[in-house]
């Protein structure tokens, strides 16, 4: 179905062939006009469209998902069933041994997992599916700035993907030395079995999604800096492009400094060069010739980056909840500038933290204490954001959507991963903690009890602008609520293996008596884990179905009021029949104003009372 | 229907803090005994309750106030929302108490970690005679003492003792090791004592630390080091000084004595 747009473009929804119209425009050429027929390769698999490439990293990325999952329930496996014969993978691989898995198989399914999870899920599903998706449509613009090369950003994951999954194939197997891929035992190939081409490939496999990262961070700065729409200054921008832009700055400047130290490390692989390996070591019966290395070197340049990546992987989640909890608190957001400032701060003080990854590394101890300070301070900006939520749902008319449930799960786990944190930025208690499970729990309590659920909600709150139909409401809650229960009996209890002195990264923590009787509280862990990983079926069969089969819906279901709801559900290519301009900020739900509790950006009030937004031009 | 979600994000706030008060009794807690069994390991230990009863306050205030919005504001029976923007007076209170917490926080440790890093605080007569240098390899630990009467040396002498894996200290008094490591990161994790620290190829870190307990207790790899990392156990064995001594003797003659009696000078 296509309709003419008052410029005369032909604007037509996705999937549709516009066929009919061949060759007749009635207005300039923007090269935006439907009209012509590119073929569906070019409109769908290598696309330029922001919300196409938008819906590829979404799908590409939540496949990844399940793969990451998997692998992570093999490791909660071998931790409640030690040594015990592996369901599929057992029979398969290790069938010789009775099936169970080996050490070193164990090594590769954590390493594995973590870097499937952080590269190919987490970060492209928050800045390359949802910030590709909502930052043309919620700042107005028809497009991204560059949309070849967001059409790049996508299809440079793909290579990324190959290599991690090729590296299970090789000889030697994944790369085994942890996501964080510590030399000197990633460095050598004779440290470990998947340090010979399996960490060759995982950092090929690195380069590459940050040569995605990168493209898209100088996507989305350009575009929100330089596409709004008439009237969309920068403080009546919603969350989520405050958020998705800090990002997109954090990306750019950490980026550089991970392909830096990955080439580093590939040239001391593959070329003989010798920036890790210090002299002197005897690896594995194999004395090394080169050194003059330090293995500290990589720690910190690895942490440079990644340390800003995991606010990379946090903070458009939380952008996007702000969005998702003004609408169904039918409220203003509680403190729009502390709001801003605060993922600012957020981002700044990310850039000076690191040490605190490395702080039993045999680091100077002055950089202790002054990265502890730094990383203590971090948690104010953090406390603000959670306090700004509760302030918008106090008071407001709460609606039980299933985005609503999920923010609000983000904000209840947000707290837990934020308070867990202060433990381990305090230096002397990270002594006992640091690679325990305690900081497995701290970091899945942030990644994915915020992140993730967060992103859920999103999946849920944007789906309908995506596809034009609804997921299903009551499927959404049992998937949120089975998630929920499963995530925190899973991760909760970690807190405690911690505290117990119980080491991360081990194939048989068991072999150390002090750590036996923990046995039981892994196995209620794992069967969590099971319930946990389950339920996520329930969202992707939400997911799919509804694409097909859900409740068709109109622009606006929610009755929210940021621009993407004014355009199409879905919108077509140029998003916008009608451009929008914009008259205030995202957030006067319940306004005086009108009578309805919602009150658009676009929605042009005759006798408008300027002073009513304090954060308006107008304002005092 | 609304009053469900009060309830069942309610139930998990009181399962979180239910589950932390019985960790104990469960065992799901420090190592037993459930206190340090080292001086130093106890003011961490301290400092740990210090951030979980700051943190346990902020929990259950923060899911109380999460309840009582969940409970007010979710019943469905109201019409709009206040129309709000915020409140500068409470972003100013929010700001600054939690600032001043957490700075506090910062400040009140960093004696204890000094005293555990600083090499200049360390027990001048520890760190002039270590007991031992401790080399992790892939995957044991070797452990070179000097000579009894003897002091460590940086480099291998005729008369070391070498054992591996079994780390043998005297009690109540701080010693001193010099950890290193042979091939890639291991790290020195003494759970019970409340030690970690790396060992990374190319250095040499001298670890202090005091046992107050006779007995043996668990050493630990605690930096992934490749696929035996799992079973790189090792053991300190903290005995009084005088066995200690007596154990070291043994060492020595265990390892020197063929059963052919030193020549004397003038024999």
């Amino acid at each position: 179905m296509s309709t003419l747009n008052p410029a005369g473009h032909l604007v037509g929804t996705p999937g549709h062939e516009t066929g009919h119209e061949t060759g007749h425009e009635t207005g300039h050429d923007t090269g935006h006009a439907g009209h012509h027929d590119i073929g569906f390769v070019k409109k769908y698999v290598f696309s330029t469209d922001h919300k196409i490439i938008g819906i590829q990293f979404l799908m590409t990325t939540l496949l990844m998902l399940f793969v990451g999952g998997t692998l992570a329930l093999g490791v909660r496996w071998q931790l409640a069933f030690p040594w015990r014969e592996m369901p599929v993978v057992g029979k398969m691989l290790f069938s010789a041994q009775g099936g169970a898995i080996s050490p070193e198989f164990y090594t590769m399914l954590f390493t594995m997992h973590a870097t499937v999870m952080i590269f190919l899920v987490i970060i492209p599903i928050l800045a390359g599916a949802f910030g590709n998706f909502l930052i043309p449509l919620q700042v107005g613009a028809d497009d991204m700035a560059f949309p070849t090369l967001n059409m790049l950003s996508y299809w440079f994951m793909w290579p990324a993907i190959a290599f991690f999954m090729s590296s299970f194939f090789v000889e030697g197997g994944a790369a085994a030395a942890g996501w964080t891929s510590y030399p000197t035992l990633s460095a050598n190939p004779p440290a470990a079995p998947g340090s010979g081409l399996g960490q060759t490939l995982w950092l090929m496999g690195v380069t590459f999604v940050g040569v995605s990262s990168m493209m898209g961070s100088v996507n989305y700065m350009t575009t929100i800096i330089n596409m709004r729409a008439p009237g969309m200054t920068l403080f009546r921008m919603p969350m989520t492009i405050w958020a998705m832009f800090i990002t997109a700055i954090l990306q750019a400047f950490a980026l550089p400094v991970l392909t830096a130290a990955g080439f580093m490390l590939l040239f001391e692989r593959t070329i003989g060069m010798s920036f890790f390996t210090p002299g002197g070591l005897v690896i594995n019966n194999a004395p090394m010739t080169v050194g003059g290395g330090q293995a500290l070197l990589w720690q910190h340049l690895f942490w440079f980056y990644s340390h800003p990546a995991v606010y990379i992987m946090i903070l458009p989640a939380m952008g996007m909840v702000s969005d998702m909890i003004s609408c169904f608190a039918r409220k203003p957001l509680f403190g729009y500038r502390p709001m801003v400032y605060s993922i600012a701060a957020i981002a700044g003080l990310g850039f000076i933290v690191w040490g605190h990854h490395m702080f039993t590394s045999g680091m100077n101890p002055a950089l202790g204490m002054t990265f502890m300070v730094s990383t203590i301070m971090i948690a104010l900006p953090s406390a603000v954001k959670t306090f700004n939520w509760l302030g918008t749902l106090w008071g407001g008319n709460i609606q039980f959507t299933v985005p609503m449930l999920n923010a609000i799960g983000f904000v209840a786990m947000f707290v837990v991963g934020g308070l867990s944190g202060i433990f381990m930025a305090a230096v002397p208690v990270d002594i006992h903690i640091h690679d325990t499970y305690f900081i497995v729990a701290h970091f899945h309590y942030v990644l994915f009890g915020a992140t993730v659920f967060g992103v859920f909600g999103a999946i849920h709150f944007w789906f309908p602008k995506m596809f034009g139909r609804m997921m299903s409401e009551s499927v959404g809650k049992v998937h949120f609520a089975l998630s929920f229960i499963g995530f925190n009996c899973t991760f909760f209890p970690m807190h405690m293996l911690g505290v117990a002195g119980f080491p991360r990264r081990l194939a048989d923590p068991y072999n150390y008596p002090y750590l036996e009787h923990l046995l039981p509280l892994n196995q209620f862990i794992t069967y969590s884990a099971l319930l946990m990983g389950f339920a996520q079926l329930l969202l992707a069969g939400n997911f799919v179905y509804s694409i097909f089969k859900g409740q068709k819906v109109g622009r606006n279901p929610w009755n929210a009021n940021g621009l993407e709801w004014t355009a199409p559900s879905p919108p077509g290519h140029g998003n916008f029949d009608i451009l929008p301009v914009v008259y205030r900020g995202p957030y006067e739900y319940s306004s005086p104003l009108v009578e309805e509790d919602f009150l658009p950006q676009t929605k042009f009030l005759a006798h408008e009372d300027r002073h009513a937004d304090p954060y308006g031009p107008h304002s005092h | 229907m609304n009053r469900f979600w009060f309830f069942f994000y309610s139930f998990a706030g009181v399962a979180a803090v239910v589950s932390f008060a019985v960790a104990p009794a469960m065992g799901w807690w420090f190592p037993s005994p459930g206190y340090s069994l080292s001086p130093l390991g106890a003011q961490i230990d301290d400092l740990f309750y210090l951030i979980l009863v700051i943190t346990s306050v902020t929990f259950v205030g923060v899911m109380g106030v999460l309840g009582y919005i969940l409970w007010k504001y979710g019943s469905g029976q109201r019409q709009r929302g206040e129309f709000s923007h915020g409140s500068h007076a409470l972003e100013v209170i929010w700001s600054i108490i939690p600032a001043a917490i957490l700075l506090f926080i910062a400040l009140y440790q960093m004696d204890v970690w000094a005293r555990y890093r600083v090499k200049s605080l360390f027990d001048k007569d520890a760190i002039e005679h270590p007991i031992a240098e401790v080399t992790a390899r892939q995957f044991e630990w070797r452990i070179r003492y000097p000579a009894p009467g003897k002091t460590l040396q940086d480099t291998p002498q005729y008369d070391d003792l070498y054992t591996v894996n079994d780390l043998h200290a005297p009690v109540g008094k701080p010693v001193v090791i010099r950890l290193r490591s042979e091939d890639v990161l291991h790290s020195f994790y003494l759970p019970h004592l409340r030690v970690k620290q790396d060992a990374v190829p190319g250095l040499v870190i001298p670890v202090w630390f005091q046992c107050e307990k006779v007995g043996q207790f668990e050493l630990v790899c605690a930096e992934l080091c490749g696929w035996g990392h799992y079973k790189m156990r090792g053991q300190l064995s903290a005995q009084q000084t005088e066995d200690f001594n007596k154990y070291l003797e043994e060492l020595s003659k265990s390892q020197f004595d063929d059963g052919v009696p030193v020549a004397k000078a003038d024999q």
